[in-house]
């Protein structure tokens, strides 16, 4: 089951990293590197937009179709580490 | 992804910390050691032994300046560890700084000298999280192992950091006497609402290495608090993640350690010296850097100490042709040199190296070696062990 309005988990922080040129996910003592598909996702997950909402809106800033597997699996990772609320 | 139309698969979005191929990626991880000062006497601490011999701590102004280095490298998660990071009365000034140059701040605390005041300051300098260290989940041995009374004070230490909304991560290091008491370790870290509880294996370095035959585990013991362990798993899902670190020693393959040397990883020690791994201060060969005299970046990319055993130029058999010399990076040359005195050699846990069965034989010799006095961490005890100075 994926919530309908996915929230990054305040325990983790999502953090552009200069020196590595990505995304990364900061919580206590580790980190995970980001891809930029990840972050996109992980960026408009914030309580408000629905999954819906998050593939329309990817799928027009990057002018492609059928994100919607890609964003629901992204999703249903993320609360199976513990990302997403 | 901006000015890309590319959308990679999501399968390849999740890749936790690789290791690296490039001869000197950005470390990842700065480790600033503060302080070797500690209020507590742990039989198991990872400290050198010689810590009563180092002195001259790094300034205030000296950190500011390495963490400066560090992050403009590309550290990202920073840890304030020691001794006892409490014990320096600038911390919360280096937390501060730390956070505003966008560092993720774990303090790595036995817990003694963090009140409600502290706490907050703290909080307003932008600490991020608190690993607080518990020795048992019984008084009695918590005080004995640490020779100090800091059971109640641990307690009243956890519900401090909860009541400042910190997430914490509980560390209990196991051996011998607390493996039985897994499980009560377990339910203490629940009651406590730790996110995390490590439960770390000693491994045999610093005071350890001088303790190991009182701290060496049986192999039952092992198998047992690991079934103990997944069994919780099972019955607490996501509340609490438990991390169960088995022992080198009771392995067949050695920890992938540091990640690589001179990977991610940077510590700076309380007297400046820089080290790609916080126990090697005793390697011999070594020119161990110290931020004091060198550019972070210079010890980093050029240091003959952080390139020693880069790569793969320094490996000999069996890792030099070892299909999983990738995975393991042939392991810890800190325990490499402990057991074999050879720090070029592969780590002797590998029961491919020659020198396996020295490791066997330390865990089945460790029963009978127990009348040799166990030694307390202490500056004296210190002083004892390191004569010369």
């Amino acid at each position: 089951m994926i919530p309908t309005h996915p929230k990054l988990s305040r325990r983790f922080r999502l953090q552009y990293e200069e020196a590595q040129t990505r995304w990364v996910l900061l919580y206590p003592e580790g980190m995970v590197q980001l891809n930029d598909s990840a972050a996109e996702i992980l960026k408009r997950c914030d309580g408000e937009r629905t999954v819906a909402e998050i593939v329309t809106e990817l799928e027009t800033a990057f002018s492609v179709q059928g994100l919607t597997t890609q964003v629901e699996s992204l999703i249903e990772e993320g609360g199976r580490r513990g990302w997403i609320d | 992804m901006a000015g890309s139309t590319e959308f990679a698969p999501v399968s390849e979005a999740l890749s936790m910390l690789a290791a690296k191929t490039h001869p000197a990626g950005p470390p990842l991880w700065l480790l600033a050691e503060l302080t070797y000062q500690c209020p507590l006497h742990c039989v198991f601490c990872y400290n050198p032994t010689q810590h009563a011999r180092i002195k001259d701590e790094l300034t205030t102004a000296q950190w500011v300046d390495v963490m400066r280095q560090a992050r403009k490298l590309g550290a990202a998660q920073l840890g304030f560890s020691g001794g006892e990071p409490l014990v320096r009365d600038d911390l919360e000034e280096l937390v501060q700084e730390a956070h505003a140059l966008g560092y993720y701040t774990n303090l790595i605390t036995s817990g003694v000298g963090l009140n409600e005041a502290r706490a907050q300051r703290l909080k307003d300098a932008g600490l991020d999280h608190i690993q607080l260290s518990f020795q048992d989940s019984t008084r009695e041995l918590n005080d004995f192992l640490s020779h100090t009374k800091t059971f109640e004070l641990k307690q009243k230490v956890a519900r401090l950091i909860k009541a400042h909304d910190w997430p914490m991560v509980m560390n209990c290091v196991l051996h011998r006497h607390n493996l039985p008491h897994v499980d009560q370790i377990i339910e203490m870290a629940l009651a406590l609402d730790a996110e995390y509880l490590e439960l770390a294996n000693t491994q045999y370095y610093g005071w350890a290495w001088v303790n190991r035959d009182h701290l060496m585990p049986t192999h039952e013991q092992l198998i047992e608090a690991e079934a103990v362990v997944n069994r919780y798993r099972d019955k607490i899902g996501k509340r609490c993640k438990l991390l169960f670190v088995v022992p080198d020693y009771f392995e067949e393959r050695p920890k992938a350690c540091m990640n690589g040397w001179g990977s991610v990883f940077l510590s700076v020690a309380p007297d400046g010296v820089a080290m790609p791994c916080h126990n090697a201060r005793d390697l011999p060969g070594l020119k161990l850097p110290n931020v004091r005299d060198m550019a972070l970046a210079d010890i980093w990319q050029k240091s003959q100490a952080f390139n020693a055993f880069r790569g793969e130029d320094w490996m000999k058999p069996p890792c030099r042709t070892c299909d999983e010399r990738h995975k393991d990076f042939g392991g810890c040359h800190c325990q490499a040199f402990l057991i074999t005195g050879d720090a070029t050699q592969a780590d002797p846990v590998c029961s491919k190296s020659p020198h396996h069965d020295k490791v066997v034989q330390l865990v089945k010799k460790a029963p009978a070696q127990r009348h040799i006095p166990i030694v307390f961490r202490s500056d004296a005890e210190s002083r004892v062990l390191h004569p010369e100075a």
